[in-house]
């Protein structure tokens, strides 16, 4: 069924649909609405779900945390700063192996206070454990959700839904609802003893001290794991196929174009231009950070790689760009954009590949 | 993650008898089976068979607070190289 | 008021011997009266502290209750998750936080959330008085002018009185108690038990090796503690009373002198006649507010 959403919308229906068991979030722009609608579904009983108004973000995934360890389907959602305060709980969920859902509605880090995306919010996830898929539209923040669930409880870990704020969180889309019995058919209850539960009766001591190897072990075990999400993703068995990348006008293309969210949709109209002007350029979307699309990367077979990225490792540059040159078998230049939710139109797209083409691209978009 | 995961063992931190410096000695005969060392033992090193006390020196760390709590003076503290 | 008699108490251990508590630990007495008091209905959440290491290591746990470490800050806000999926998954069973005075520092905003929310759990301050399990520092509960490793010449503030607070947050149950008075908190314990929501005790846990004690003496500086008055146990479950063992020291003249107390512990020797007379004047502002709060509530 065909639904007119904006993207915090689409991700409450997601997680109605899903039939979580547990909510805890904290209110932050952009992500508000997510919270405030699934509150809605709550009171009026259409969702099943605890919903506490806890006190902080570092409170809302504790509590997730706690319900996801007793065994419930649990979610929360957040952003920058919100993220920020609950991190600590974010390595704890991770290396708990807890398949807790959370929906990142992306927005600057302050000073100066910035309610507007950037990506460095999701990216600070990077190296914690989490599966980081960031969503282009609407309806990709629905999907990923459902498949986030689903992938969460195969795999045992975490996973952050990024949407982009403002132009995904707010933007009203058509939206491609499936029945619920899809979904439930797709998503079946949690395995609620796995990876292990805390209950009465049951005297478990779970994440208490141990050996150092321990830690190892653990690492190595969710980096082995990590690695098995793209064919879980590919084979999740979702009413749409979902892969970790799009693949946009790439077949013949000389040029190829890394970016990931919601300024992908004006880029592909600049790769189009282009394209009518006889450049053989083409899009790699990540729509995955973690696990990486490392061979997808070191398949592109081209002149030169562009990396558009709305963030910045201070002292090392686009972090997504040292990421790619790290698999790449292409040249690969890097340019920082849009952060801080600067506008980077189709003009500025088509301005920037035309420079790119011409290797007179700088390093900042500004 | 299964080494993240502990059970309830005795001698978590091993035998702590072994930390022992002054050990409890028991006079059976002094006892009047108030159990106030039983209740307040630290360690939950004592341990009460048929109505009597019984100390555990494979885990009793010798902390003394049997001997104090006793109002019959029946736990005297001794030490270890004493005995 | 719950009677507890010793001969009744369950003889099956919660907290197992050989665990790495110190010698004289009151967080031993704390957690093997948790056990005795609620058994195998309790499921233990635990933020960063001294209970961090008693509960074992590696693949042994003290414990015989189920038990979840948590980050510092977190453990109230875990608890409400935990209790929460009991309910939904029709589990018997209560979440009990069990943190130190560190964790209701760092953590307060967590357990003024849960409080608010009146969420389904127990939380236990075990509080020693200072974060001891990083080597004796001031805690918001310290003791005015004891010395600890960050106020070397002595704590310049009050301590902070969290049942207090707690009792003003509207908890449905808030209790002070004393690892001097095991029975009077497993009366406590089960009382909390008995009341729907959020219950609160504050444990008064003197901590050898941190105030500067002989191990023996644990029990005996608990109780000296509420015998000179300096801590007061009482109860709150819709109405507000001082328990039997502190209802004496109302009256000042039944109070054991206030230098027996101090002056056995390290951290107080360098009180001058001046800071005993002044700490003196204090207890009595406290037994002021408690027989008031009696006449409140």
């Amino acid at each position: 069924m065909k639904k007119v959403l904006t993207g915090n919308y689409a991700v409450a229906e997601a997680v109605k649909m899903a039939r979580t068991e547990f909510i805890a979030a904290y209110p932050i722009t952009p992500q508000t609405t997510i919270v405030e609608r699934l509150a809605e579904m709550v009171e009026k009983g259409e969702l099943n779900a605890d919903f506490v108004r806890v006190e902080s973000e570092h409170s809302a995934l504790a509590a997730v945390y706690g319900a996801s360890a007793g065994g419930l389907r649990a979610f929360t959602a957040t952003s920058s700063h919100g993220l920020l305060y609950m991190y600590e709980m974010c390595w704890w969920v991770a290396n708990s192996r807890l398949p807790v859902v959370m929906a990142l509605v992306t927005r600057t880090i302050g000073p100066p206070w910035n309610i507007h995306t950037d990506h460095t919010d999701l990216l600070t996830l990077r190296d914690s454990g989490w599966i980081l898929a960031m969503s282009e539209n609407a309806q990709e923040a629905f999907d990923l959700t459902l498949i986030g669930f689903k992938v969460a409880e195969q795999i045992d870990l975490p996973f952050a839904v990024g949407l982009d704020g403002f132009q995904v969180s707010h933007t009203a889309e058509v939206v491609d609802v499936p029945e619920q019995s899809e979904v439930d058919e797709f998503l079946p209850e949690r395995r609620r003893n796995k990876p292990f539960v805390i209950e009465p009766r049951n005297p478990i001591t779970v994440g208490g001290l141990t050996t150092n190897e321990c830690t190892m072990i653990l690492r190595r075990e969710m980096n082995r794991d990590m690695e098995k999400v793209g064919d879980l993703v590919k084979n999740a068995g979702y009413v749409r196929d979902y892969d970790l990348v799009e693949r946009y006008r790439l077949d013949d293309a000389e040029y190829v174009v890394i970016m990931m969210g919601a300024w992908c949709g004006d880029a592909k109209d600049a790769i189009d231009v282009l394209r009518d002007e006889g450049v053989q350029i083409g899009m790699l979307r990540l729509r995955f950070v973690r696990p990486f699309p490392a061979e997808e990367i070191a398949k592109l077979d081209c002149k030169k790689i562009l990396v558009v990225e709305r963030d910045c490792s201070v002292g090392k540059g686009g972090i997504i760009a040292t990421e790619v040159k790290s698999v790449a078998n292409s040249p690969v230049q890097s340019v920082m954009a849009g952060l801080g939710g600067v506008d980077v139109g189709v003009d500025d797209f088509v301005s920037m590949f035309r420079r790119f083409v011409k290797g007179e691209l700088g390093e900042w978009w500004l | 993650m299964e080494c993240m995961i502990a059970r309830p063992s005795k001698g978590s931190a091993g035998k702590t008898g072994l930390w022992r410096t002054f050990k409890p000695i028991y006079d059976e005969n002094k006892c009047n089976n108030c159990l106030l060392c039983w209740l307040y033992c630290p360690e939950n090193a004592i341990d009460v068979v048929d109505g009597k006390i019984s100390i555990d020196y494979d885990y009793c760390k010798g902390c003394g607070v049997c001997a104090k709590i006793c109002a019959k003076k029946a736990i005297e503290m001794v030490r270890e190289d004493e005995l | 008021m719950v009677v507890v008699k010793i001969k009744d108490l369950p003889k099956e251990k919660f907290l197992l011997p050989g665990n790495t508590s110190c010698q004289g630990c009151p967080h031993a007495l704390g957690l093997k009266s948790l056990g005795m008091a609620l058994g195998d209905d309790v499921v233990l959440v635990v933020p960063a502290g001294c209970t961090t290491i008693i509960a074992g290591s590696k693949d042994k746990s003290s414990f015989k209750f189920p038990c979840l470490h948590v980050p510092f800050a977190s453990a109230p806000a875990v608890a409400t998750g935990l209790g929460s999926a009991f309910r939904r998954l029709g589990k018997k069973g209560i979440p009990v936080v069990w943190m130190g005075d560190g964790g209701s520092d760092i953590g307060f905003a967590t357990l003024s959330g849960a409080c608010v929310r009146k969420d389904d759990m127990i939380v236990i301050v075990s509080d020693n008085e200072a974060y001891m399990n990083t080597g004796i520092q001031t805690s918001g509960t310290t003791f005015w002018k004891a010395r600890t490793t960050t106020s070397p010449t002595g704590k310049r503030e009050e301590k902070k009185d969290l049942a207090l607070i707690m009792l003003m947050h509207k908890a449905d149950y808030v209790a002070t108690a004393s690892v001097g008075y095991l029975q009077d908190f497993i009366g406590k314990l089960r009382k909390a038990s008995e009341i729907d929501g959020f219950r609160f005790i504050h444990l008064h846990s003197p901590c050898p090796p941190g105030w500067g004690f002989d191990s023996s003496e644990t029990v005996e500086m608990a109780r000296l503690a509420v015998k000179c008055g300096a801590w007061i146990l009482w109860e709150f479950d819709g109405k507000f009373r001082i328990s039997p063992m502190s209802k004496p020291y109302a009256d000042k003249s039944k109070r054991a002198p206030l230098t027996e107390y101090l002056k056995k512990q390290r951290r107080f020797r360098h009180l001058s006649d001046e800071d005993i007379a002044e700490i003196e004047r204090r207890i009595d502002e406290q037994w002021r507010v408690v027989l008031a709060l009696e006449d409140v509530f």
